[in-house]
């Protein structure tokens, strides 16, 4: 972490960059969030370890319009967002200078809750720069132990790599965290019957207070203005009716970013109600792959999404129906 | 608030056999915005279509429904009427209560309950139409046609005397097709050469005719009237200017072991080649495949012995692009595989051929100088068994559910030169039906049959077993004498089925023009418009519309010419008001809609803009009008619903789904 924040300043001294973007110390140890620093001084509050999942991609939207580049601080999975927003036109390359950061997995405060581990003081083995394996939980129960990757987000089980598929410079070391297969929970619902997966998807969607915080982190929801809340459409007085929520919110939501969501997790990490969201996304993904050949948004710069491009060796929409 | 009219057609008992019109009238009157509703016998009458314009006119109607047929039908009439009437064409929708609700139910309640729902769609719809007005567009004048078998060269001819350019495009490095591969036509027994060749010279002479042979249609873009094509002339490796067509490079090429395309594999050509004596154009290309320079890179012997210079190794694949008004798809058909049909032993035994193989064998340019023999051991055969419906009218999927049109006839034909020729010769013939439904057609079977001493047998053959003698046993059953039949052959022939060219479906796919289950291409309309694609400047020519014989060919190329040059003959064209166009304030600049646009009518501007007292310069997608052909791709595409198409816009869309919800 004293590595990124010492290059941050160097960055802002000799004018590279006009404003650093980061993370920002909680006011508990496990809830940093993103923030903006614009002197040396304020650094001294920012911080980088495994509570930082938040995906910054999306900032770089408003930042790509203010004076000067900004550094701005991405692991090597929210570098697909990135590049899936440049070839979106929604943010600047130039406006940017990015730091490809480090990342061993990302911790989830409700996985480590979930252990029964409350009271939190402080933790011990969450910096990047920690080598070991288990969490030390300092409680008002006392000293609580767990393994790493027990407190690990559902996105760093199946992590894409240690890779930054974009970067100025890389700062810190990185690990491959996968240990899961990726669609093994969407192929369980697809082996459900109808009637099974309909009350799943009742019970899971069903909790949605519609705060829209997964659509505000969603990088793929970059829209200036969302369907949703364009009087356009008539859509916004229909976000009212009873059980739009459950129905319809989050089934147009996946459809407007299936091709261009890069399964960055944000929209499950950040939901309030714990609804895993991501597995609609995940489900897209997955039958895109099977029909059109693998495929992962914001990979490379050139490839045309297999849902906006056509080629002769697309299937057939019989194909697709017999699916069912 | 518009003033909307529903008018409800009885389609004479099309509809009111099944739908109860006047409650649909009824139910109209209470829909919003309604201010008059009316049923009448038939709507597209002339007393039908003054019924409409009257009641524009006396109760100041804004905006009309017509509940009648597919809009395919009398859409155009419907606004052809309230146009006259003063009301903006566009003004006008139609719910159709036919083909969606009365054919294709039989209870009354449910139906009528259908109908209401749909006409209460097109009212919603109607609520928010607006006036729109048609632009034009150029025609360039210039017609492409795919395929130089005979129904292109017919469509090209008939085009050309009309005084148009036409560019044949065929793949192969001969226009001829398969007319030029069979040996005599029924059912005047006339040699297929002798009539087609004279119309390949004149083809090839025709002022007004250009021909891209060994050439491939790549990409298409534009619509009717303005096609932009891109043609890949494949490397000849032969200079078209300098070649005199002598042939020497043939004779002397060393390299002669490539199985002959044109002789359907019976035997080989050189790596330099014609593919056959009558070639148009006579200039041979180089198989590069089968060429040892280009294999090996030792060789040069074409070269050596080319007194014109005109062979050039070094020739590249070239791109041509041309702009056309109009395109005809003549691409024609193979017979199938037999892979799926190892019954009949075509893979084990040489002497079981195809037809369109004894064409060759027959014919005096043939693998066997037109000697009847067999294939395996030169043998005159004393016995030949024919198989009619080998993957026609089959009901698995191992071969086609089609007839395919051809068969009976050519099989006639073969028995009937076999026994004229080789009288000694017995020929046997098993059928599931004749089909003979041509002028003078049955007269010609007969004649197989009365004259010729055909042995013509009711049923099919479910095996032939090559013996070790070389012989073949065949085992099939007469169904009028209700026996089983072991017969010995020396020869087996399969009247194997057609199916469209398999290059179609890529053609099609750039062409936006639908093809069917069987890969043939669909027509505007079955009976009415059996030679336009339903994709506008789009003609259909040939079998790649469905089987036909030669006859029946030239007739369709020659009506697939006259509709693309009424086409052709038109200066301007009426160009679609439905099209779709950007919220400069919603739009942000994603590009998903320039991705998806076929039409290459999307850009994108830097554009500054005042979003609500925020100003800035933003990315944004701009339409070319005169571009956009309304298909909406974008609409769906856009993310932030900032596209929208006029006349279909994302809020009436959504309004009819509400109204069929409600």
């Amino acid at each position: 972490m004293q590595e990124l924040i010492n290059r941050a300043k160097e960055l802002l001294a000799d004018g590279t960059v006009a404003r650093v973007l980061g993370w920002k110390a909680g006011d508990l140890p496990y809830n940093p969030e993103p923030a903006y620093f614009e002197t040396a001084e304020a650094l001294e509050d920012f911080v980088y370890n495994g509570f930082c999942g938040a995906n910054l991609s999306k900032y770089m939207i408003e930042a790509s319009k203010m004076e000067g580049k900004t550094m701005v601080c991405l692991k090597p999975c929210d570098t697909y967002s990135f590049m899936q927003l440049i070839k979106e036109h929604r943010v600047d390359r130039e406006k940017a200078y990015i730091a490809g950061v480090g990342c061993k997995g990302k911790l989830d405060i409700e996985k480590i809750r979930a252990r029964g581990i409350r009271g939190i003081e402080s933790i011990e083995g969450a910096e990047l720069t920690d080598d070991a394996e288990t969490l030390k939980i300092q409680t008002i129960y006392g000293e609580k132990s767990l393994a790493y990757a027990d407190g690990m987000l559902e996105r760093c089980h199946v992590c894409k790599g240690k890779e930054h598929v974009i970067f100025d410079e890389q700062i810190g070391e990185s690990k491959e965290t996968k240990d899961a297969e990726r669609f093994g929970e969407v192929e369980r619902i697809e082996s459900l019957s109808p009637e099974e997966k309909f009350s799943y998807f009742q019970s899971e969607l069903g909790k949605c207070i519609r705060c829209n915080a997964c659509r505000n982190v969603c990088p793929a929801c970059s829209c200036r203005k969302c369907v949703f809340d364009s009087n356009k459409f008539d859509s916004s007085q229909k976000a009212n009716v009873d059980s739009f929520e459950e129905k319809m919110f989050h089934i147009i939501r996946a459809f407007h970013v299936a091709g261009r969501c890069t399964d960055c997790g944000e929209c499950s990490r950040v939901c309030p109600q714990g609804i895993p969201l991501h597995l609609f996304n995940r489900k897209f993904i997955k039958d895109i792959d099977e029909l059109y050949g693998e495929y992962q948004a914001g990979a490379d710069i050139d490839s045309k999404a297999p849902l906006t491009d056509y080629t002769f060796e697309d299937a057939e929409p019989s194909i697709v129906g017999k699916r069912g | 608030m518009q003033r909307i009219g529903v008018f409800v057609c009885h389609c004479g008992s099309n509809i009111a056999a099944t739908v109860d019109v006047s409650k649909v009238a009824e139910m109209a009157l209470m829909e919003p915005g309604v201010a008059h509703a009316e049923d009448y016998q038939y709507m597209c009458s002339e007393a039908g279509q003054a019924k409409i314009a009257a009641a524009i006119q006396e109760k100041g109607l804004t905006g009309i429904v017509v509940c009648s047929c597919s809009p395919r039908m009398h859409e155009a009439t419907f606004r052809k009427a309230a146009e006259r009437a003063g009301l903006n064409p566009y003004m006008v929708e139609i719910a159709n209560i036919r083909e969606h609700c009365s054919w294709i139910h039989k209870d009354m309640e449910e139906a009528t309950k259908k109908a209401v729902i749909l006409m209460r769609a097109a009212v919603a719809k109607v609520n928010l139409n607006t006036p729109l007005q048609a632009g034009e567009s150029r025609v360039t004048k210039r017609a492409l046609v795919i395929g130089g078998g005979i129904a292109g060269i017919q469509t090209a001819l008939d085009i050309a005397d009309a005084g148009y350019e036409v560019d044949i495009v065929e793949k192969t490095p001969s226009i001829g097709g398969r007319m030029s591969q069979l040996d005599k036509t029924f059912p005047t027994l006339d040699c297929s050469a002798c009539i087609l060749t004279p119309k390949m010279v004149e083809a090839s002479a025709h002022e007004k005719i250009t021909i891209y042979t060994y050439s491939e249609v790549e990409k298409v873009s534009g619509f009717v009237g303005d096609f932009t094509v891109d043609i890949r002339r494949k490397a000849r490796s032969v200079d078209m200017n300098k070649c005199t067509g002598c042939g020497v490079c043939q004779e002397k090429c060393p390299s002669k072991k490539a199985p002959s395309e044109f002789n359907r594999g019976l035997n080989t050509r050189s790596a330099i080649y014609t593919p056959f004596a009558q070639a148009i154009p006579n200039v041979p290309v180089i198989d590069r495949e089968a060429c040892i320079k280009f294999r090996t890179g030792k060789c040069g012997v074409c070269s050596k012995v080319c007194q014109a210079g005109a062979i050039d190794y070094e020739q590249k694949d070239e791109i041509i692009t041309e702009k056309y008004g109009a395109i005809v798809v003549a691409t024609g058909f193979d017979t199938i595989k037999l892979d799926r049909y190892d019954e009949y032993a075509y893979s084990q035994s040489k002497d079981v051929i195809t037809s369109l193989e004894l064409e060759r064998v027959m014919n005096a340019a043939g693998p066997t100088h037109g000697h009847l023999e067999r294939l395996s051991d030169g043998k005159a055969p004393k016995e030949i068994v024919f198989i009619q419906c080998v993957g026609s009218r089959c009901a698995d999927d191992r071969g086609k559910p089609y007839c395919s049109k051809i068969c009976c006839m050519y099989t006639a034909k073969h028995a009937m030169l076999i026994r004229d020729k080789y009288p000694d010769v017995n020929v046997t013939v098993f059928y599931i039906d004749v089909r003979t439904p041509g002028k003078n057609f049955d007269e010609f079977y007969r004649r197989a049959v009365e004259q010729y001493g055909v042995n013509y047998i009711k049923g099919q053959v479910g095996k032939v077993i090559p013996k070790p003698d070389g012989k073949l046993l065949v085992q099939g059953s007469d169904l009028l004498d209700n026996r089983q039949i072991l017969k010995e052959a020396d020869m087996v022939v399969l009247a194997t089925a057609i199916e469209p060219n398999p290059d179609v479906r890529k053609i099609a796919t750039m062409l936006t023009a639908s093809i069917d289950t069987n890969n043939f291409l669909t027509e505007a309309h079955a009976k009415l418009r059996p030679v336009e694609s339903p994709t506008a400047g789009i003609f259909l020519s040939g079998v790649c519309q469905g089987p036909k014989d030669i006859p029946e060919t030239v007739a369709q190329a020659g009506a697939a010419a006259v509709k693309a040059i009424g086409l052709l003959a038109k200066d301007k064209l009426m160009t679609n008001p439905c099209t779709a166009h950007s919220d400069e304030l919603l739009c942000n600049g994603c590009s998903s809609c320039e991705n998806v646009c076929p039409y290459g009518a999307i850009t994108y501007e830097d554009k500054e803009v005042n979003d609500h007292g925020i100003r800035e310069t933003r990315r944004i997608a701009v339409v070319n009008n005169a571009l956009c052909q309304g298909c909406g791709a974008c609409t769906v595409a856009c993310p932030s619903g900032a596209m929208d198409l006029q006349g279909f816009s994302n809020r009436q869309i959504i309004a009819e789904v509400d109204a069929i919800c409600r």
